[in-house]
């Protein structure tokens, strides 16, 4: 493999007359109103290389991909495209540059058909008759040289997000991309499809091509990248020969120090049953089974993970066991041995509050929080009918509300601790914890809880994951999920993997790995332990 | 871009968007041989220059609270209610059917049943394009504008066929009893200083502002006020909270309808004293622009409305004195809808600048 | 209803419901964009004033058919203005500019000819003729499809046939070629346009212009064809019955014809309340016969006949994420 990437580089070296490097950006900086997104970025990646950008959240990643694909324009500095300085001020002159880019959310036309999507923008003429046979014939070479395969008369919407991401990879072929950028590719994808899509990347590497990979997975790093940067706060804090270094090096330059990996929890000490679920089954309004039967139970004073890969119906379950599913909803759902209407009428968020469940959305900006809502406000959102917040007679209590939350949020450690500022102006963790102080400060005996530190910092993870094992001691039934592997192995009790809306195994942290989650995220039944 | 402090959006950008509405009629008159600075005469004469022409103005501004009420209240629940125009003709006939059914003993037992009249046939034809928003997903702008050639039609008919006196000509009801007439500002203690008993602004006008703070309150400090606000921010996540779509779309709905309706009270009680066909002017539309100007929150609307009280009153006395077309009142309505509620950012990205450089001396 | 009196009724259907399918497809192109047009109704109205301002001015149908184009145009950059370069709310920028429609087209009417916001009567060569198709004559002793030729394939204005060519046209465009393929990519996706580096703003001011046009054209219609000169208001909500007619059509050319023809169809009875007392055998007031239409609309919106699904980017503003 080696022998092919050399000669790559010297053909390229050939053509330029030296080794000029594929990119070269020279001290990019990028400012939104007062946030600096890029701080004097500079690296180079050399021809035939694959490259991977680390950084956690909010690093800075996307936004210096998306300078040098043309989305944004940079405050200052310069780019270098095999050694020749490029002005890229759209997608357009992108493209011209070769310069081909995966987003992390497909770039697609749901309803049209992966032809159309290929040759968009890439037409050859006024008439779309041959664009599309060339389009078919060109579609067919590139799927054999790199196991690209797709029906190209197939509609997106009917598409695997695997079979989409190769979508997107050969539109930017198609468009002679020479350089490729891929945005966290894997996070929508099984272990299986994740492999897939790196033998496809070595493959275009083996062609020359030079790779971009921004991701926040360690492993998929050490896995199949040449040279690595790792970006903080902005900021290019280092840039190494992925064989000179480690994860556990590398996750430290990403949070700028050591992290903890296991949260700090005593044994769990489960007592009565407080959910059960039986036969739990979900059909959307397209006619689309999106849970088909699941069963699982939660005991007091203990943390039941959920694990999968997005999509696989853990969204829906959340909606449901919340009261709001939407659909066609069939099964059984007790708490503390009592039923509780699944859906339909008597099943709302205001009806499930008053039996003691609470929610911590999967996606606080759409759900979880109104944006335009003062943290007040915000505070008694689902909780707006209770009986502490009301005053005598027709009214709202507000004065008690915002009382309440000025306590929280000392509490919680809720920067700044104002009330009367409008929920947007939070930082992610921040609003974060004004949904956990709203959820859990009322002593519920199950708390549902979605992606608890999607989009957080570093340092209020550490406080949810605390507060939420601090929960479970005090006797609340909790129900995880999250596609994090590692915050599902180091808070739950127990393990559920689902796939296709299904309950695929169920597992002790101690004994099982990452290995084993994944293959049954992926589908692969187990013949232990198959859903209960 | 730079955000202009708060109370730069709230005032600023409307005065902004006003005196560019000013600013484009100004040049349209210029164009069909008028002057604009006689036109400015005639109106603030008309309007405000006198007893006579605050009698008007006022008048006109009650029927515009409500109707600006109406649009705020849907709005906050995220549904744009176009149908103000046809809820206030039915709230019309409410008023009428209450007003003609007793010989009312007294004018305030009279404005009672006929307020609560107005504003059931108001909802009543405001409940179908809700009912079919929250539960069909049909769009309510079109459903609520077809509701307002429905209602001119249906009124047309209760008129010629219903409502109408044997042997009268004209399509239009009945007088209203004696004990159903509304004190006018001439009538009223204290007012009867100022006013004479000519003016047509009535105690309906004290209505319509406690109007203005009973949506406040409702507004902002009950329950289904946070419910509605919570659901007009965000659907999705009003659904996590438990709210029901169903439920706010419907009373939002039932609430704006009934608000416009209630308008009813001011023209076809307090002024004409039986229905008459068109009898709300295009009153209802108005409400869409009082609306936005006062960028719907009461205390705005009523400043908005009084502001087309003057504009209407206004615009009527230079239709009268001048060469000028009365329709110029439309078009200037259309243009501060458009720049308050369409071209906002446009305006905003034009004060932005002065922000910056004012930012910049300090 | 006899034969000779549904060949009226079919003739006039074809009469009433061309304006609607010049709106229903400016409409299309505009929401297959990703563009909500509220603000159909104004730039008719602004189209038939123009256009019958000017035929009545320099005699000449064409010069009114020019200038209706052109003031619709005109709204049309206001709304794109608007709703594309300003991001405003599409909604409240259709219905500002109905209203500007409904103010400026008498404000204009009045100043130029003094007669209560009307143009004068339209005649001769200020009015689109009616064409007589080759065969309508020699065949119009054919029974049945003679005086179906005759009287409702023939006997129309031109505007009326392109109108119906306009069908064919959209289609071929919309399915057949680039511009077709980016217009609907754009009301899908409007990244998936911007990230192939195809101007998502250019666009759909092509889109928002090509719905000027046609706008123009159904404006033009109204007062140089389907009557004889600009009457205050004449539109009377045929915008907003297109739009309905356009969900109805689920956003495609060839249902729009059918959508359109069957609102024009009630139209057309609506005037004949003899046919319709005939038939049904019973007496109905004019004002309900008036409200017919409108019903329709609310029944059509109501999806109690035929649901789809809108262009998935409609109404909202392309803003690149952050």
């Amino acid at each position: 493999m080696t022998e092919t990437t050399d000669a790559g580089r010297q053909a390229t070296a050939a053509l330029s007359g030296a080794a000029a490097p594929a990119i070269e950006l020279r001290g990019i900086s990028k400012a939104f109103g007062p946030v600096q997104a890029n701080k004097d970025i500079s690296i180079r990646v050399m021809p035939g290389t694959i490259h991977g950008i680390i950084g956690e959240n909010g690093a800075g990643k996307s936004t210096l991909m998306s300078i040098l694909y043309g989305f944004y324009r940079a405050d200052a500095g310069e780019i270098l495209i095999n050694g020749r300085p490029t002005i890229i001020h759209d997608s357009q002159a992108a493209i011209r540059a070769g310069i081909g880019m995966v987003f992390q959310h497909f770039k697609l036309v749901q309803n049209f058909t992966v032809l159309e999507n290929v040759i968009l923008g890439a037409e050859d003429g006024a008439l779309l008759r041959p664009s599309l046979a060339k389009a078919r014939k060109t579609l067919a070479h590139l799927a054999e040289e790199y196991e690209l395969d797709v029906d190209p008369d197939a509609v997106i919407e009917e598409l695997s997000v695997g079979h989409q991401q190769r979508v997107e990879i050969l539109k930017a072929l198609y468009r002679h991309a020479d350089i490729l950028i891929l945005d966290e590719p894997t996070g929508v994808l099984t272990p299986d499809e994740a492999d897939h899509l790196f033998r496809i990347l070595r493959g275009l590497k083996e062609q020359g091509k030079t790779i971009i990979l921004i991701t926040h997975k360690l492993r998929e790093i050490m896995e199949i990248t040449d040279s690595v940067s790792v970006m903080r706060r902005g900021e290019m804090v280092a840039t190494v020969k992925t064989a000179e270094t480690s994860p556990e090096e590398l996750a430290e330059l990403m949070v700028g120090r050591k992290v903890l990996m296991h949260v700090p929890k005593a044994p769990a000490n489960p007592g009565d049953t407080v959910l059960k679920l039986e036969n739990l089954r979900v059909t959307d309004a397209e006619g689309v089974d999106r849970l088909k039967g699941v069963s699982l139970t939660i005991r007091a004073g203990e943390i039941l993970g959920i694990a999968g890969v997005a999509g696989n119906g853990q969204s829906e379950l959340l909606e449901v066991l919340g009261g709001f599913g939407a659909g066609k909803v069939t099964g059984r759902m007790e708490v503390q041995g009592q039923e509780v209407v699944l859906a339909g009428h008597g099943a709302t968020g205001q009806t499930r509050r008053a039996r003691g469940i609470a929610h911590v959305p999967e996606d606080r900006h759409h759900l979880g929080l109104i944006l335009d809502f003062s943290a007040w406000e915000n505070v008694a959102f689902g909780y707006h009918g209770a009986k502490d917040y009301q005053a005598s007679g027709l009214f709202m209590d507000n004065a008690a509300i915002i009382r309440d939350t000025e306590g929280k949020m000392e509490r919680f450690d809720v920067r700044p601790p104002n009330p009367h500022l409008p929920a947007q102006s939070f930082s992610g963790g921040n609003q974060q914890k004004i949904v956990l102080a709203r959820e859990i400060e009322r002593n519920p005996v199950l708390l549902l809880v979605g992606q608890p530190t999607r989009g957080v910092d570093i340092g209020a993870i550490e406080f949810i994951h605390r507060r939420i094992v601090e929960l479970r001691d005090a006797g609340a039934a909790v129900l995880l999920v999250s596609v994090e592997l590692d915050e599902i192995m180091s808070l739950s009790d127990r393990i559920a993997v689902m796939f296709d809306g299904q309950i695929m195994g169920e597992r002790l942290p101690a004994e099982t790995n990452e290995r084993e989650l994944g293959l049954l995220m992926a589908g692969v039944a187990q013949t232990k332990g198959a859903a209960e | 871009m730079t955000k202009l402090p708060t109370w730069a959006d709230l005032v600023l950008v409307p005065f902004i968007s006003l005196l560019l509405a000013a600013v484009i009629s100004a040049i349209v008159i210029l164009a069909i041989g008028g002057d604009p600075i006689e036109a400015v005469t005639v109106m603030v004469d008309g309007a405000i220059g006198s007893p006579y022409g605050w009698g008007y103005t006022l008048y006109y501004t009650t029927s515009f609270i409500f109707t600006g009420l109406a649009v705020t209240v849907a709005y906050h629940a995220g549904q744009f209610n176009i149908g103000g125009e046809g809820q206030a003709q039915l709230g019309g006939l409410g008023v009428a059917l209450v007003c003609l059914a007793l010989p009312w003993p007294h004018w305030s037992l009279a404005l009672v049943a006929a307020t609560a009249g107005a504003a059931l046939f108001g909802a009543a034809w405001a409940a179908i394009p809700a009912w079919l928003q929250a539960k069909r997903g049909s769009h309510i702008v079109i459903t609520t504008i077809m509701f307002n050639y429905i209602g001119a039609a249906f009124i047309v008919y209760m008129l010629v066929e219903v409502l109408r006196p044997v042997g009268q000509m004209d399509p239009a009801s009945a007088r209203f009893p004696e004990g159903a007439k509304l004190p006018n500002f001439g009538q009223i203690p204290g007012l009867d200083l100022i006013f004479s008993n000519k003016v047509p602004a009535n105690v309906s006008f004290f209505a319509a502002v406690a109007a203005c703070f009973a949506v406040w309150a409702l507004l902002w400090r009950t329950k289904l006020g946070y419910e509605i606000r919570a659901f007009g921010k965000s659907e999705s996540a009003a659904r996590y909270a438990g709210i029901s779509p169903v439920k706010v779309i419907m009373l939002a709905m039932l609430i704006s309808g009934g608000l416009a309706g209630m308008m009813a009270i001011n023209n076809v009680m307090g002024e004409s004293e039986r229905l008459v066909q068109n009898a709300s002017e295009g009153a209802g539309f108005i409400g869409i622009a009082v609306a936005l100007m006062g960028r719907n929150h009461p205390f705005g609307v009523f400043l908005a409305a009084l502001l087309f009280g003057f504009l209407y009153q206004g615009g009527a006395e230079m239709g009268l004195w001048t060469t000028i077309p009365i329709e110029l009142r439309l078009l200037l309505q259309g243009l501060v809808i458009l720049f308050t509620g369409a071209l906002d950012t446009m305006v905003r990205m034009m004060l932005v600048p002065f922000f910056r450089l004012a930012r910049g001396a300090v | 209803m006899d034969y000779a009196t549904l060949i009226e009724v079919l003739g006039s259907t074809l009469r009433l419901g061309t304006p609607l399918l010049l709106a229903c497809l400016a409409g299309l192109y505009s929401e297959r964009a990703g563009i909500f047009d509220i603000g159909l109704e104004g730039k008719m109205l602004m189209a038939a004033m123009a256009s019958g301002a000017v035929a009545a001015m320099t005699g000449s149908a064409w010069l009114g058919l020019g200038a209706g184009i052109v003031a619709s145009l005109i709204f049309a950059l206001i709304h794109g203005l608007a709703s594309i370069t300003f991001r405003g709310n599409q909604l409240i920028s259709g219905v500002a500019l109905n209203f500007v429609a409904s103010g400026a087209t008498v404000l204009i009417s009045q100043t130029l000819f003094h007669q209560g916001g009307r143009t004068p009567p339209l005649t001769g060569d200020a009015r689109f003729q009616a064409i007589t198709l080759p065969g309508a004559e020699a065949l119009a002793s054919v029974p049945y499809f003679g005086p179906f030729y005759a009287k409702v394939i023939s006997g129309h204005s031109l505007l009326v046939y392109i109108a119906l060519a306009a069908v064919p046209l959209t289609w071929w465009l919309l399915y057949r070629t680039r511009f077709g393929l980016r217009l609907r990519a754009v009301g899908e996706n409007p990244e998936s346009v911007d990230t192939a580096g195809v101007s998502v703003i250019g666009l759909r001011y092509t889109a928002v212009m090509l719905t000027g046009v046609l706008c123009g054209i159904a404006g033009a219609y109204m007062a140089t064809s389907l009557q004889a000169g600009f009457g205050r208001e004449m539109t009377a909500g045929r915008g907003y019955i297109a739009l309905a007619a356009l969900i109805f059509a689920k956003w495609r050319p060839w249902y729009a014809l059918g959508a359109t023809m069957l609102f024009g169809f009630l139209q057309a009875i609506a005037l004949r309340p003899d046919v319709i007392e005939g038939t049904l055998h019973m007496k109905i007031p004019v004002s309900a016969l008036d409200a017919l239409p409108y019903i329709l609309t609310v029944i059509v919106l109501a999806g109690f006949v035929g649901r789809a699904i809108p262009p998935r980017a409609g109404g909202q503003p392309y803003v690149k994420e952050r």
